[in-house]
C-alpha cells in the first residue's frame, strides 16, 4: 500500500531544500467524478508544526481534498507524500484510510461521526487501541499483555478527554452529548491515534460564540502543547484569520491563492471567488466577511 | 462435449437465462428504490406459479384443447400468475417493509424481516396446497416448433423465451419512457430529493414492488410450466437470480438481464461438463468470482444512472 | 383552479370533495380492512393441512368452517376495542405505566446493574443446568443434548458475527457441517483415510482450526464487499458445502454420509471413561464447553476487539479513519464465530454416531439466525434464552401444533419481532441504544453500508 517514493519525488518535487520541513505535500492532485473535476492540479505544501487553513466557497473541493489525503478517495492524477518525524517519505495516494491513520494523519468529519451508542471514554479508547498489539487469543486468555494494553488505552483516553475538557463526561453516551462536546470528543478521538497531522473538517460549524472561542484555544493547544500540525477546513473567517499560520484558498477545485491570512484577504482572486465578481474594493470584501460572520453567529445562536 | 451438444446446451442456457433475468429484475428494481435485498422475492415467484396452477385447475383445460383454446389457457394462467405475484409483492411491502421504512430501521432489520417473510410464505403455501410437487395441467401439445443450430426448440421453451423477452422490453420502456419510470429512477437516485420534488415515494415504491411481483409471478408460471410446482420451488431459482442481479450490478436493470443470461448459460453448460448436480455450485462460484474482481458487478450499480 | 389549490383554507368545493372521500377509504376503515385481512390470514394459518391431489381442500375447509369466523371475530374485536374504546384503554395503560416496567426489562435492568445479583443468578443458572436434566425423562434429555445445547453453542458463535460485528451470515450452519465432517474424517469414517485416527477429543482443536480457516477462506474475498452481498455469498457458501457433501461421493460418502463415528472417551492419567448412548454425560460435556466459550467470548466483548467490532458496526468509515483495520476485525469475527461451530460439530457427530448431508440443510442456517435474533443480537444471555426457548418450544407444542407448520410460525415470529421488537427479548444495552439512535437517523446499527473507502 505504502511505498517509499524518495527516488521519484526528487524528479517531480519543488525546491529540494524545503522538503524536509514539509510534513505533507501534494503535486498536481486531480480528482474527477465522471465529468466533474473536483480537484484540479492541487499543490499543497504543509510545513511541520504549522496550522494551515483551507478555505473556499461551498463546493470548492475542500472536503474532497481531505478525503484524498486520508485515503477515502483515490485521485486519478498526482502525488501525495507524507514525511513522518523520524524521516522517510510515504506516498498516501490510494492508501487505505486505516493505513493513512496509522502513518500519522488523523481526521474529523464535517458531519461529526462518533460511535454514538458508546460512551465518550469508549470512543476514545477505540482509537487509542489501534496502536496497541493485543490479539484476540491473549485477550480471551486474559494474558498480562492484554491487561496492560487495556490499562494503557484507558490511561491515554482519560488523559485526552481531560485535554479537551470532557473529563467529567467520561461515561456519557456519545450520542447524547451536546453538539460542542461531540466536536471535542471527535477531536480527542482523533488525537488518541497519536497523529503528527490533524485534519479538522469545519470544526466550528454549528457552534456558538463561546464554544468557538474554546475551539480556537483548543486548536492552538493541540498545535503548541502536543506539537501536532493542523490542517483546518473552515468557513468561519474570524477563526481562520486568528488561528491559522497560513491560508490556502480553493475555488472550483483549483488553488487560487496561498499565504498568510492578511495576504490572502487582500488577494484579488480570493475577493472574486467570494463575491463572484471582480470587485476591487477590499473594504467591500471585509464587509462581506464581517456580514458572513455575523450571520453564522446569529444562526447558531438561534439554533441553540 | 461435441459441437452439437454445445449448441443444444447454449440454447437451453439462453432459455433458462432469460427466466433468471426476469426474476433478477424483480430483485434489482426493489434494490434500486430501497437499497434492500428483497429475500422474499423468491416466494413471489413461487406464489405466481401457484397462481397459474389455481387458475388452470379452476378452468381445467381437459385433453387436447384446440389451438385457440390453448392460447386462451396460457393467457389465463399467465394472468393468474401475474395477479398472484403482484398482490403478494404488494402485500409484502405493505405489511413487512413499510412499517420498518417509516421507522428508518437499519438494513440488517430489513434483511431479517425479508427472510422471515420468505419463511412464512413458503411454509404457508406448503400447508395450504400440500407439500408434494405437482405439475400444471397440459394447456397445449408440446412439440418442437423449429431448430436453431441443430438444437430443437419446443413450444414451452419458445413461450418461456418469448415471454421473458417481451416482458424485459416492456419493462425497459416503462422505466425509461413513462412517468412512473421516471419516478422510479428519481427515487433510486435520491429518495429524499425525489420527495422534495413532489414524487410520492410510498406510491412509487409500492408500484415498484407490484411490477417486480408481476414479473416474478409470470416467471414462476414459466418455470412451473417447464418443471413442477412446489412450495420450495422458489428457493434455488431465487438465489440464483439474485446472484445474477449482483453479477450484472444490482440496481441496474440491464445488468440484471445480462447477469441472468450469463448465469443461465454457465449453469446449463455445467451439466454436460460436470454433471447436473453441480449446476447451483457453478452459479455460486461465478458470483464469488465476479464479486472478487468487480465488486459492483459487470455493469455497475443503480437503476437511475445506468438504465 | 390553481389558485384554489394553493390557498390554505378549504374552499367549499374542496370541503365537499373531502366529504365525498368514500367512507371505506377513511383511515379508520382501512384499518378495519387490514384487520379483516389479518383475520383471514390467521384462519388460513391455523386451518387444515392441504394436500396436493386437491389443492383447494384446505382453502375450502377454511372458508366454510367455523375457524374463519372465530378469527374474524377476534381481529375485528381488536379493531372495535382500539377504535371505539381506545381512549379508555390508553388511559388505563398510562395509569399503569409509571412504577410497572415490563417484568423482563426490570429483571434485566437489575441484572445489568447489580454485580452480586448477576453472579448469584449465573451460579443459580449453572446449578440448575447441571441438576435439572437428571430429573427429566430420557426424551427431554436427548432434546437437551442433541438440540438445545448444540444450538446454544452455535448461536453463541453466530452472535459474534451478527450481533457484535454486525455481519449478516446466512450460511453459518455450514461451519457446523465442516466440524462434523472433520470429525468423520479424523475418526477414519470417511472414504478417504486420515493420516492418523484420533479420539474425538483430539478432533476438537483440529475442527476448530479447520472452521477458523474455512471462515478466513470464505471471508477474505467477500468481507471487502458491501455488507449485504455477504448475506448472499454466505448463503451460496452453505449451498456449496451441502452440495459437495452430497455429490462428492468419493470424499464425503455422498448421500449415505458417514456411520459408526466413535463416542468421546478419556484414557488419561489413570482416568478412563467412555461416553456412550446415555445423554447425560454428553450434557455435562456440552455445558462445560458452553461455559468455557461464554467466558472467553465475554472477555472479548469488553476488550479492544469487542469495541472495534462495535465501531465497525456503527460507523465503518469513522472506524477506518481512526485506524481500525476493518477488514481484519471482520475476518476475526468471522473466524472466531465459526470456531464454536467446530466444537458443536464434533460433539454432535460423536454423540449422534452418523451424519449425512440431510443433517445440514440451508434451513438450519436460517434457524440459528432466528434464535440469535429472537433472543437479542449481541447479548449472550439473550442468545442463550433465545436458542433454548425456540428449540424447546416446537418440542413442547408438538402434540398441539402440526410439526410441519412450525417453520411457518417461526417466519411469522421473525417478521413480527422485527417490526415490534427488533432488539430481541433480552437485548444488549449497546445494541438497544444503537437501534434507537439509528432510527433517529444517527449512525448505523450494522455493517451493511458502504465499506470504508467507498463513497461518503
Amino acid at each position: 500500500m505504502t511505498t517509499d517514493v524518495t527516488s521519484e519525488s526528487a524528479a517531480v518535487g519543488g525546491p529540494a531544500s524545503d522538503d524536509a520541513d514539509l510534513v505533507l505535500q501534494t503535486w498536481d492532485v486531480t480528482l474527477r467524478f465522471g465529468g466533474l473535476t473536483s480537484l484540479d492540479h492541487v499543490n499543497l505544501q504543509m510545513r511541520r508544526g504549522e496550522i494551515l487553513a483551507v478555505i473556499g466557497p461551498n463546493g470548492a473541493g475542500k472536503t474532497s481534498l481531505f478525503n484524498s489525503l486520508t485515503g477515502a478517495y483515490t485521485p486519478q492524477e498526482g502525488k501525495i507524500v507524507f514525511r513522518p518525524k523520524d524521516g522517510g517519505e510515504k506516498s498516501l495516494l490510494g492508501s487505505k484510510p486505516h493505513i493513512v491513520n496509522r502513518l500519522g494523519l488523523a481526521r474529523t468529519f464535517q458531519n461529526i461521526r462518533l460511535f454514538s451508542a458508546l460512551t465518550a471514554l469508549e470512543n476514545v479508547k477505540i482509537a487509542a487501541e489501534t496502536r496497541l498489539k493485543a490479539g484476540p487469543v491473549s485477550i480471551m486468555l486474559g494474558l498480562p499483555n492484554a491487561r496492560k494494553a487495556e490499562r494503557l488505552s484507558d490511561e491515554r483516553a482519560h488523559r485526552l478527554l481531560k485535554f479537551v475538557g470532557l473529563e467529567d463526561k467520561l461515561n456519557e453516551i456519545a450520542g447524547s452529548l451536546s453538539y460542542g462536546d461531540q466536536r471535542s470528543l471527535e477531536i480527542a478521538r482523533a488525537l488518541a491515534t497519536d497523529p503528527q497531522v490533524l485534519l479538522l473538517d469545519e470544526p466550528a460549524a454549528g457552534t456558538n460564540p463561546t464554544e468557538k472561542l474554546e475551539l480556537e484555544q483548543l486548536i492552538r493547544r493541540i498545535n503548541t502543547e502536543l506539537g501536532v500540525s493542523v490542517l483546518l477546513i473552515e468557513h468561519d473567517m474570524r477563526l481562520v484569520m486568528s488561528v491559522a499560520d497560513r491560508v490556502m484558498v480553493l475555488n472550483f477545485g483549483k488553488k487560487i491563492a496561498e499565504g498568510t491570512p492578511s495576504e490572502v484577504q487582500q488577494h484579488p482572486a480570493v475577493i472574486e471567488a467570494y463575491l463572484g465578481s471582480s470587485a476591487e474594493d477590499a473594504a467591500a470584501v471585509q464587509e462581506v466577511i464581517a456580514e458572513h460572520e455575523h450571520e453564522s453567529a446569529s444562526d447558531t445562536e438561534d439554533g441553540q | 462435449m461435441s459441437l452439437q451438444e454445445f449448441w443444444d446446451y447454449l440454447v437451453l442456457g439462453l432459455m433458462l437465462g432469460s427466466l433468471y433475468a426476469v426474476i433478477a429484475i424483480g430483485y434489482t428494481l426493489v434494490y434500486g428504490v430501497l437499497q434492500l435485498i428483497n429475500f422474499a422475492h423468491s416466494e413471489v415467484f413461487m406464489v405466481g406459479a401457484y397462481g397459474s396452477l389455481i387458475v388452470l385447475t379452476l378452468v381445467d383445460p381437459g385433453a387436447n384443447p384446440s389451438m385457440l383454446a390453448s392460447i386462451g389457457f396460457v393467457a389465463l394462467a399467465m394472468a393468474g400468475s401475474a395477479l398472484f405475484g403482484g398482490v403478494t409483492a404488494y402485500g409484502l411491502e405493505k405489511v413487512a417493509y413499510r412499517p420498518l421504512r417509516r421507522r428508518g430501521a437499519p438494513r440488517l432489520i430489513f434483511l431479517i424481516t425479508a427472510i422471515g417473510a420468505s419463511f412464512f410464505l413458503y411454509n404457508l403455501a406448503g400447508k395450504l396446497f400440500g407439500r408434494d410437487p405437482s405439475t400444471l395441467p397440459e394447456m397445449y401439445k408440446n412439440e418442437n416448433v423449429f431448430t436453431i443450430f441443430g438444437a430443437g426448440v419446443n413450444i414451452t421453451q419458445l413461450l418461456q423465451f418469448a415471454t421473458a423477452v417481451v416482458m424485459m422490453i416492456a419493462l425497459d420502456l416503462l422505466v425509461n419512457r413513462t412517468k412512473l419510470g421516471k419516478g422510479i429512477r428519481a427515487v433510486a437516485q435520491d429518495a429524499e430529493v425525489a420527495s422534495l420534488m413532489g414524487v410520492d415515494i410510498d406510491k412509487v415504491i409500492s408500484r415498484t414492488f407490484i411490477i417486480g411481483g408481476v414479473l416474478g409471478g409470470v416467471a414462476g408460471f414459466l418455470f412451473a410450466n417447464l418443471n413442477q410446482v412446489s412450495y420450495t420451488m422458489g428457493f434455488i431459482p431465487g438465489i440464483t437470480a439474485f446472484a445474477a442481479a449482483v453479477v450484472g450490478g444490482i440496481g441496474n436493470i440491464r445488468g440484471a438481464m445480462l447477469g441472468g443470461v450469463l448465469i443461465g448459460i454457465v449453469e446449463t453448460m455445467t451439466v454436460p461438463l460436470l454433471g447436473d448436480e453441480w449446476r447451483s455450485v457453478s452459479a455460486m462460484v461465478v458470483l464469488i468470482l465476479v464479486l472478487m474482481f468487480r465488486p459492483m458487478g459487470i455493469l455497475g450499480e443503480r437503476v437511475g444512472r445506468a438504465a | 383552479m390553481s389558485a384554489v389549490e394553493t390557498s390554505q383554507n378549504l374552499t367549499p368545493s374542496q370541503a365537499a370533495k373531502l366529504r365525498r372521500t368514500a367512507w371505506y377509504r377513511q383511515p379508520r376503515f382501512s384499518r378495519l380492512w387490514a384487520m379483516v385481512a389479518l383475520g383471514v390470514l390467521l384462519a388460513l394459518v391455523t386451518g387444515e393441512q392441504g394436500n396436493t391431489r386437491d389443492i383447494f381442500y384446505s382453502l375450502e375447509t377454511t372458508f366454510t368452517g367455523g375457524g374463519l369466523w372465530v378469527c374474524l371475530a377476534l381481529t375485528v374485536g381488536v379493531w372495535v376495542l382500539r377504535e371505539f374504546a381506545g381512549d379508555g384503554l390508553k388511559g388505563l395503560a398510562e395509569k399503569a405505566k409509571p412504577g410497572t416496567v415490563a417484568p423482563l426489562a426490570a429483571v434485566r435492568g437489575r441484572f445489568q446493574a447489580d454485580k452480586r445479583l448477576r453472579w448469584g443468578l449465573i451460579v443459580l443458572a449453572l446449578v440448575l443446568a447441571l441438576a435439572i436434566p437428571s430429573m427429566v425423562e430420557r426424551y427431554w434429555q436427548t432434546v437437551l443434548v442433541d438440540q438445545i445445547a448444540i444450538f446454544v453453542l452455535l448461536a453463541i458463535g453466530l452472535n459474534v458475527v451478527i450481533g457484535w460485528a454486525g455481519l449478516l451470515d446466512l450460511g453459518f450452519f455450514a461451519f457446523f457441517a465442516v466440524g462434523a465432517y472433520s470429525t468423520a474424517f479424523w475418526t477414519g469414517r470417511l472414504p478417504i483415510e486420515p493420516p492418523v485416527v484420533l479420539n474425538p477429543f483430539w478432533v476438537i482443536p483440529i475442527a476448530v482450526v479447520t472452521c477458523l480457516l474455512t471462515g478466513l477462506l470464505l471471508g477474505a474475498p467477500t468481507l471487502r464487499l458491501r455488507g449485504d452481498y455477504l448475506a448472499i455469498v454466505t448463503l451460496g457458501f452453505h449451498e456449496i458445502i451441502y452440495l459437495v457433501a452430497k455429490n462428492a461421493d468419493g470424499v464425503t460418502g455422498g448421500p449415505q454420509g458417514a456411520r459408526m463415528i466413535p463416542d468421546f472417551s478419556i484414557d488419561f492419567a489413570g482416568i478412563s471413561y467412555k461416553w456412550s448412548i446415555d445423554p447425560l454425560p454428553y450434557w455435562y460435556l456440552l455445558v462445560f464447553f458452553i461455559v468455557i466459550v461464554i467466558i472467553l467470548f465475554s472477555r472479548l466483548e469488553h476488550s479492544r476487539v469487542g469495541r472495534a467490532w462495535t465501531a465497525i458496526r456503527e460507523d465503518e468509515i469513522a472506524a477506518a479513519a481512526n485506524g481500525v483495520d476493518t477488514v481484519r476485525f471482520k475476518l476475526m469475527a468471522f473466524a472466531i464465530g465459526a470456531s464454536t461451530s467446530g466444537v458443536a460439530g464434533v460433539v454432535f457427530t460423536s454423540k449422534y454416531g452418523y451424519i449425512n448431508p440431510e443433517v445440514f440443510p440451508l434451513l438450519q442456517s436460517i434457524l440459528v439466525l432466528a434464535y440469535v435474533i429472537f433472543g437479542g443480537m449481541g447479548s449472550i444471555p439473550g442468545v442463550l434464552i433465545g436458542a433454548a426457548a425456540l428449540v424447546w418450544l416446537p418440542e413442547a407444542l408438538k402434540d398441539y401444533v402440526d410439526p410441519s407448520d412450525r417453520y411457518m410460525y417461526l417466519g411469522a415470529l421473525l417478521v413480527i419481532m422485527m417490526i415490534y421488537r427488533p432488539q430481541g427479548i433480552w437485548p444488549s444495552r449497546r445494541r438497544q441504544r444503537e437501534l434507537k439512535l439509528a432510527e433517529q437517523g444517527i449512525g448505523d446499527a450494522d455493517a451493511m453500508s458502504e465499506p470504508a473507502g467507498g463513497k461518503f
